[in-house]
């Protein structure tokens, strides 16, 4: 009986104190996970996702309490790379519901109170006081910050319009087998 | 020396410790989608089956035996087991944090996997010696791990292909692991006389 | 392939590609008709790859045939010119001729009917030019492609002084069935042909020219020996008639033995490819003066009344000229180039462009496609895939969504040429596969691209809120010494006054 409860707590003893040692051998400071990630992701903060700036996000994805589609701005493309990083797979489908977004000034009302660019985390917003503002397209990620800023509603969000250059064929209607239908 | 390469033969191949002997089925079954992923599963699952194999030899030869503690011996061994598996875990998260996700619950639930309890105490069972065990051990982690690697291969292709939609996913994947059992029964045939 | 098929197949054939019906006569044989102006011709300013023209004009302007009314923007662009003279009604959006419907701009010019030109400068031996000199009016002229890639010739010609061009290859192959417009070119126009080939031959630099027809068009093969007599430099060569032989790869392999590595150009194995109607677009800019404004469509198809070559200026209506050849049957499908890569119109009312090689008028019988069905492995379209890739497997992946296993599998180097698609016997839409497949790996590097510069842009405005920040706080800290020592210098203003005061009152 003596025997076994020392055998037993020697046995822990040591082995509690092997993996100690390797804890403190293998130690992580920070997660290099979630710091490969935040390289990955737009790094605007715009706090789309919910959170409040991209490092926290990518900490987030990297812990698996957001999903690696959680970033709006960065759409498809990033969901895919952070799959890949993560070796694991997600439904891009899911992404493309309302599609990407992007801000525009509805010049009638708009007071050129400069609200709207103080906040943009891109500097797409371009406007002087009392001067109608206006949209960089090539810069506007779609945050939709601007909208929550202004006082009169002037900045509103629309969806990117399709061009000839951005066209994408759609995917030919799967085959049903016979067992599905 | 080729007893143990005959060894080896036998307990990768014939007597697979997935496809044979049922052990482990759990992740074959969980960490089988891709086969990067189901590679990393593989080599630390060696790794942990040769580590505490090794270990609980030892602990079985010099301290259980001796002491006449032999009811204690699943018990030390599944501590044994927990312990190398923490470790294996600090070292992936360390070396390879996206294999580290990857493998997600399925790192930690090695020390589950039932295929590591049985080996060691199949090593007891058969009265191996240590070097035996170790042969026998890593033959049996390396078959676990072409197991793996190999249905993983085939749930690739299997991904596009038309499944009717009730035998999609997982159902289909016990099919084909049904019928890699069968091709690996095909093994026993073999005779090294 | 099967046992009747391979004992008639042609042992000097390529073992890829596929054999369609050609339907090419009697269109091909039809002469040469002009079509009478139309009212109105909608000129649309991106007929090239790469950056689109930039309006020169206004609306409300009277301009001339071949005056400029575009400008190119951007290092590959070209530029365009007016088709005949009238008058600029509108610079606005036109549907596209592309699968999608989407609008594009084009320039809508009201026709007069007199068709005047301006004075064209004309060279009197371009030979005498340097290449550069010669390659500057062709560009000028706005040539581009006219094979259906429409890239800017200028650009391609100027690839010689990059790395060194050894072979021009004049692309007579023509493979795409229904279409005849460069077979006439080469029958009607064989001289000019042969003079623009050899331009392009300054232009390169290189030493032959190799005119490549396929074996199903005589007359053409005929008509070009005859003109190429005079000339031992150039070439022709009949290849067997097989699709897609007038991709440039292919035709480059049958006619050099050379292929082309994946991520090279043609260029870089010193091969430079250009189409029949671009060596005479080239020979009428050159020694004419004459812009690129006008080209010989086919008309063809089940619903065509009379099939045949109708040189039409561009920016005419496709409606035009399917008027002008007349209608049997309102047409199921309307194609703008051939059947296997063309471009299906939404409706009859899109301009015709640079490129546009034909326009086909399908009846119900000829687009009856059956229902698509499962992949039965049975390989046809690897057998017939001109690259040597997987079409199966690389569909199956795109089925499935996994686009980036499609790209390992090659689909970058994929052609659309739609030989798997012809041959397969499930009628698995694969081009349509590949096509989406490619469009969305486009989208998301672009996306890549875009977020990096959105990094970019977040970063630099950190760094310019912090450079604020420091020169606001700069600029207090300074106004605040200032004023202390303001308030000093006041002070001690005051204490000498002080003491200036008392020790007058002393």
């Amino acid at each position: 009986m003596l025997a076994a409860i020392a055998s037993l707590t020697v046995l822990g003893a040591v082995l509690g104190l092997g993996l100690g040692v390797a804890a403190r051998k293998f130690a992580i400071d920070g997660d290099p996970l979630a710091d490969e990630i935040a390289a990955l992701m737009p790094g605007s903060n715009c706090g789309q996702c919910g959170m409040a700036g991209c490092a926290i996000a990518a900490k987030a994805i990297a812990e698996g309490t957001a999903t690696a589609t959680v970033c709006p701005p960065g759409g498809k493309a990033l969901a895919a790379s952070i799959a890949a990083k993560l070796g694991i797979s997600v439904d891009l489908d899911e992404i493309a519901d309302n599609g990407p977004m992007m801000a525009y000034v509805k010049e009638e009302i708009c007071i050129g109170c400069c609200k709207c660019n103080k906040v943009c985390p891109t500097d797409a917003m371009i406007g002087a006081a009392k001067q109608i503002h206006g949209v960089i397209r090539e810069a506007c990620t779609g945050c939709g910050l601007c909208v929550e800023r202004c006082p009169t509603e002037a900045a509103q969000m629309q969806p990117v319009p399709i061009t000839l250059q951005h066209w994408v064929w759609p995917k030919p209607a799967s085959v049903t087998t016979p067992a599905s239908t | 020396m080729s007893d143990y390469f005959f060894l080896l033969i036998a307990t990768a191949l014939v007597n697979n410790v997935v496809l044979v002997k049922f052990l482990g089925l759990c992740p074959f079954m969980g960490v089988s989608k891709r086969i990067d992923s189901a590679l990393g599963m593989g080599m630390a699952t060696t790794f942990v089956i040769v580590l505490a194999a090794s270990i609980c030899w030892n602990i079985e030869h010099w301290l259980l035996t001796p002491l006449g503690l032999g009811y204690l011996r699943i018990i030390t061994f599944i501590l044994v087991i927990a312990a190398v598996v923490q470790f294996t875990e600090m070292v992936i998260h360390k070396m390879a944090p996206a294999l580290y996700q990857t493998l997600g619950i399925y790192l930690p639930l090695i020390a589950t996997n039932c295929a590591v309890l049985g080996l060691v105490l199949i090593n007891n069972q058969e009265k191996h010696s240590f070097v035996t065990a170790l042969v026998y051990d890593f033959g049996s982690a390396a078959g676990f791990t072409l197991a793996l690697v190999m249905f993983a291969g085939m749930r690739e292709r299997l991904a596009l292909a038309r499944v009717p939609e009730v035998f999609s996913g997982a159902p289909i994947g016990f099919i084909l692991a049904s019928l890699m059992s069968l091709a690996f029964m095909g093994f026993s045939g073999l005779n090294f006389k | 392939m099967g046992l009747i098929e391979k004992f008639l197949h042609n042992p000097k054939a390529p073992r890829w590609g596929v054999h369609p019906d050609d339907h090419k006569r009697p269109a091909a044989d039809a002469p040469l008709r002009t079509l009478p102006l139309p009212a109105r011709l909608y000129v649309p300013l991106l007929q090239h790859v790469g950056q689109p023209a930039r309006p020169v004009v206004l609306v409300g302007q009277e301009v001339r045939k071949g005056q400029l009314i575009a400008e190119p923007q951007g290092r590959i662009s070209a530029p365009v010119h007016a088709p005949t003279s009238g008058r600029i009604v509108a610079i606005g959006e036109i549907t596209a001729p592309h699968p999608s419907g989407l609008p594009f701009e084009a320039i809508t010019i009201e026709t007069d009917g007199h068709d005047r030109a301006v004075e064209a400068d004309v060279p009197a031996d371009p030979f005498t030019l340097a290449p550069a000199e010669v390659t500057a009016l062709i560009s000028a002229a706005g040539v581009v492609g006219l094979g259906g890639a429409t890239f800017p010739s200028s650009v391609k010609l100027a690839l010689g002084k990059r790395s060194e061009i050894t072979t021009l290859i004049v692309n007579g192959g023509e493979c795409e069935p229904y279409l005849s417009c460069d077979d006439r070119v080469m029958r009607d126009r064989a001289a000019d042909v042969i003079d623009g080939v050899r331009l392009m031959l300054h232009c390169t630099g290189a030493r032959e020219a190799l005119v490549g027809i396929e074996d199903n068009k005589p007359e053409a093969i005929a008509a070009m020996r005859r003109a190429a007599t005079r000339f031992p430099e150039i070439k022709v060569r009949p290849v067997p008639a097989r699709y897609p032989m007038g991709s440039d790869r292919q035709l480059i392999e049958t006619l050099t033995g050379k292929e082309v590595p994946s991520d090279c150009r043609a260029a870089d194995v010193g091969v430079i490819v250009n189409n029949v109607s671009t060596a005479n677009a080239v020979h009428r800019a050159v020694r004419l003066g004459e812009p690129l404004i006008e080209r010989i469509v086919t008309i063809n198809g089940g619903a065509v009344w009379q099939p045949g070559n109708i040189l039409a200026p561009i920016g005419t209506l496709a409606a035009d000229l399917l008027a002008f050849a007349g209608l049997k049957s309102e047409p199921a499908r309307l194609v703008m180039g051939g059947p296997m890569m063309g471009a299906v119109l939404p409706h009859a009312r899109v301009p015709i462009v640079k490129g546009s090689a034909g326009i086909l008028a399908f009846n119900e019988d000829e687009v009856a496609i059956p229902e698509a069905g499962p992949c039965i492995r049975c390989g046809n379209c690897v057998q017939a895939c001109p690259i040597g890739l997987l079409p199966l497997e690389m569909a199956a992946n795109v089925r499935v969504g996994d686009l980036q296993a499609a790209a390992s599998l090659g689909l970058s180097d994929c052609i659309s040429c739609g030989c798997c698609a012809y041959i397969c016997p499930s009628h698995i839409p694969l081009v349509q596969y590949f096509s989406h497949a490619k469009g969305e790996l486009w989208a998301q590097e672009r996306d890549k691209l875009r977020m990096e510069a959105t990094r970019k842009l977040a970063a630099e405005r950190a760094v310019r809120l912090e450079r604020e920040a420091a020169e606001k706080a700069e600029a207090a800290a300074r106004r605040k010494a200032e004023r202390d020592a303001a308030k000093r210098a006041e002070a001690a203003a005051k204490a000498a006054a002080e003491s200036a005061v008392t020790e007058v009152a002393e």
